[in-house]
């Protein structure tokens, strides 16, 4: 192992107006030949602008490298020219970023941005270049690596986008990979292949990769050290080990004790009173076509769902991206109309309903929504954004006040909230806001659309302690959807597995963990990241806690 | 406050105010410097600037050119603000409609917004005001018909983007009435880019007043730029100033509503200004 990367107090100013003068700084960190160097921390914590800081692809003026050192090899990144950056860039460093379709040029064949990184770099005949980029897709494990070459990024899914975005990095058989949260948009089963194939990559090349994520989980499946960073700070580097089982630091500490661990929670006895069942659900979209029609293209977004929600119970939805969980949610609060089925609340079926007939059962059924920055009008007050269904409903300006201050009350914010507007607040504040809001009409059932998913790990923790807590209080009963089974395991009492569609099992959180029925529910379960290694030792493990 | 400090920042916007600010007073006080009839033969016709009292000289039939250039910026400012006004409030409602509803509304709304771009805009003017016949009104609905397609359509777009935000969502799931959402939720959050092109649509219907004044469709009753210009253009050689001061006045207005316009747009999108 030799040293390829040597970062000595690498300091990195932001802007004059901005909360904090150095995003990053005195950092030190280093980087050698075949191994997996984390980079874990939460948002704003300087790990991205690292990754750009080597890359050199800060966004000068407004940011740049203050002062210190990226030794590449003994040459000095910050100094270097930038012809000879560009050089280095492709061939010598590359890069992964976080969403493949914005990474990729979308007018683009994949074969023509394979190419272009040996056109630039290198002279070689372009059968030779072909022949190549074949050879590298075929590495990344694409299906078809013909097809792939002709293919423009939006033919291809995710994970294959993703891995064509490797497979371009690997092109010129770099010695330093940086991924910058290359995970994060994928589903949780690509994200297990993904995170192998950069492994299996990074062995069989001998690359040094940098790898930036947030997710514990990631760092204890692929990482062999880890550098732990907060507000721009190193707080603390050790191998994994190290790190994960004897964390020294108490941010560390704090940042794995919030990692939810993959147990289902203890059993409740569940109520025999049925509050909301939905029925033989239907949904398909359509798209395409126009004003003189045209053929559109079909996609079945809830196949015949069925299922029942007891008086306080939460009832977690999980599926991956498309498999119509979000579809499920927004039906039953009829933001979207479904086109069969029931949705019985109270006896009534909500369904066919119009406009008119639905306000009067609006109040019973509330959503929580999954951007905290999208979920809030930016120019309307905290205040009025939460008084104004009640004053729709007939409340008179005083009592929704009071209500509204008691709502903040419960949420966990201050009074002096009410008079301020959502951009003052950060985003799990925003989301306190967002449930305060859904509180505010007094509904029976509570559905949130990933709540969690857009906010930090300690943050997830906090919102997620606040649902439960308010759902005992208020003796509601939530639907809730997510992708993170681990979240899942700590609020559900039951689970609902959705796929293309389809429920393809119900039932309690602890069975269908300790024994799922579907293959799928097996393969979720089994691409969690790090799921050996967040399981708390005195806890019994997944498949005791069955009985 | 802070929006001015933001505006001022842009020394070319502050420019445009000031320059504005001298022409508003000017429109102002018109009747007090100038009292009267701008088309009253005051006396020597064709003198030059500074001959005769006439500060600007005078035109073929002895008019005053600078009394014609004060009263033309009463109606000049009028125009421009009037119809922008009623471009602005029929593009915002047909925009918001076609934007929020989608669907056959939008369908509707946006062939009969491109019907009118297709004509093209000073040519329809002029038609309209021909056919009902020239005056105020006439040229203030000509300039709003050919200006509301382009405010129609960049309300549509902002609403479009803004309709399937979750913070109108959730206005829905409250059971919020449609009205509410549009005119309480969506709009104040799309009016900024709505406020930048209006101060630029004051600046050409400006222009197209003018250009219809000088074919001789003004107002007949009232003094404009364009039609001293119109009454100048055959004596440009014996007499440059009838047409040339009018024109000068024309250019610093349009100029200056420009540049206080893009102040404006810098100001509200700050993200803009900090790429540049």
């Amino acid at each position: 192992m030799t040293q390829l990367l040597d970062i000595k107090g690498l300091d990195i100013a932001l802007p004059a107006n901005s909360q904090r003068p150095l995003a990053v700084s005195g950092m030190d960190l280093q980087l050698s030949t075949n191994e997996i160097v984390c980079v874990v921390g939460e948002s704003g914590s300087g790990k991205s602008l690292t990754a750009r800081a080597i890359m050199g692809l800060l966004p000068a003026p407004h940011v740049r490298v203050a002062s210190g050192e990226i030794l590449f090899n003994g040459e000095d990144l910050v100094k270097v020219s930038d012809d000879r950056l560009r050089a280095l860039r492709g061939s010598e460093i590359s890069m992964i970023f976080q969403e493949p379709m914005t990474a990729l040029n979308p007018v683009m064949t994949i074969g023509v941005q394979i190419d272009e990184v040996f056109r630039f770099h290198q002279k070689m005949p372009s059968k030779e270049r072909r022949a190549r980029a074949l050879q590298l897709l075929h590495d990344v494990q694409l299906p078809d690596p013909e097809q792939a070459l002709k293919a423009y990024p939006h033919e291809l899914s995710g994970g294959q986008r993703q891995r064509a975005m490797i497979a371009m990095a690997l092109a010129l058989d770099p010695k330093i990979l940086i991924a910058d949260e290359p995970t994060t948009a994928l589903d949780v089963t690509t994200q297990a292949q993904v995170l192998k194939l950069i492994k299996e990559m990074q062995e069989t090349h001998g690359t040094g990769v940098l790898f930036i994520t947030h997710d514990f989980g990631v760092v204890a499946d692929i990482a062999d050290r880890v550098c732990v960073m907060q507000n721009g700070l190193v707080v603390e580097t050790g191998t994994r080990d190290q790190v994960l089982r004897h964390p020294e630091h108490p941010y560390t500490k704090a940042l794995i004790g919030a990692v939810p661990d993959l147990m289902p929670r203890p059993a409740r006895p569940r109520s025999d009173e049925t509050v909301l069942k939905v029925n033989a659900l239907e949904k398909t979209y359509r798209s395409g076509g126009g004003l003189f029609g045209g053929k559109g293209r079909e996609v079945h977004a809830a196949d015949d769902v069925t299922f029942d929600l007891a008086r306080g119970e939460t009832l977690g939805i999980v599926g991956e991206s498309g498999s119509g969980k979000s579809t499920v949610a927004r039906c039953i609060v009829r933001l979207n109309d479904a086109e069969a089925g029931e949705i019985l609340l109270d006896g009534v079926d909500l369904r066919p309903l119009g406009r008119a007939a639905m306000r009067p059962h609006r109040s019973k059924i509330q959503m929580v929504f999954q951007d905290p920055f999208a979920s809030l009008n930016p120019r309307t007050r905290v205040g009025k954004i939460i008084a104004q269904g009640p004053i729709m409903y007939g409340a008179t300006q005083q009592d929704a006040k009071a209500r509204t201050l008691e709502l903040l009350d419960i949420v966990g914010l201050d009074a002096r909230a009410y008079d301020r507007y959502p951009h003052e607040f950060s985003g799990g504040q925003r989301q306190r806001i967002g449930i305060a809001r859904a509180l505010a009409l007094e509904p029976d059932i509570l559905v949130a659309d990933e709540p969690v998913s857009a906010l930090d790990v300690s943050i997830q923790a906090q919102i997620l302690t606040l649902l439960d807590d308010i759902r005992e209080r208020m003796n509601l009963s939530m639907v809730f959807i997510t992708h993170d089974l681990r979240v899942a395991a700590q609020v559900c009492d039951r689970l609902a597995v959705m796929q293309r569609g389809k429920v393809i099992e119900v039932g309690p959180t602890a069975q269908v963990f300790a024994d799922p029925q579907a293959e799928y529910t097996r393969q979720l379960l089994a691409a969690v990241p790090g799921k050996d290694w967040f399981s708390k030792p005195d806890a019994p493990k997944v498949v005791a806690a069955a009985g | 406050m802070a929006f001015f400090k933001l505006f001022a920042r842009n020394r070319g916007a502050l420019i445009g105010l000031i320059i504005l600010g001298v022409v508003t007073f000017l429109a102002a006080t018109a009747h007090l410097f100038f009292p009267d009839d701008p088309f009253s033969l005051a006396g020597t016709p064709m003198s030059g600037p500074g001959q005769n009292g006439y500060l600007l000289g005078s035109d073929s039939l002895g008019r005053d050119v600078a009394a014609g250039i004060a009263h033309g910026a009463k109606t000049s400012l009028l125009i421009g603000l009037l119809a922008t006004l009623v471009a602005v409030c029929v593009g915002i409602v047909m925009g918001a409609l076609a934007g929020y509803h989608g669907g056959i509304i939008d369908n509707l709304l946006m062939r009969l917004t491109e019907m009118f771009q297709t004509i093209p805009s000073f040519i329809f003017a002029i038609l309209l005001v021909a056919i009902m016949k020239p005056s105020i009104e006439s040229i203030v609905i000509a300039i709003a018909v050919v200006s509301w397609p382009a405010v129609a359509r960049l309300v549509r777009g902002e609403f479009l983007s803004l309709r399937n935000r979750e913070f109108v969502q959730a206005c829905h799931t409250l059971g919020m009435s449609d009205t509410r959402i549009i005119l309480g939720e969506i709009l104040p959050n799309c009016l900024s880019p709505v406020i930048v092109i209006g101060s630029l649509m004051v600046a050409s219907a400006i222009l197209i007043e003018s250009g219809l004044a000088f074919l001789g469709l003004g107002d007949p009753n009232i003094m404009s730029w364009g039609f001293q210009i119109g009454a100048g253009r055959t004596l440009l050689r014996s007499a440059w100033w009838i047409c040339t001061f009018p024109g000068i006045a024309i250019l610093l207005t349009v100029l200056a509503i420009n540049l206080v316009g893009e102040g404006i747009n810098d100001a509200l999108n700050p993200r803009l200004r900090e790429r540049s």
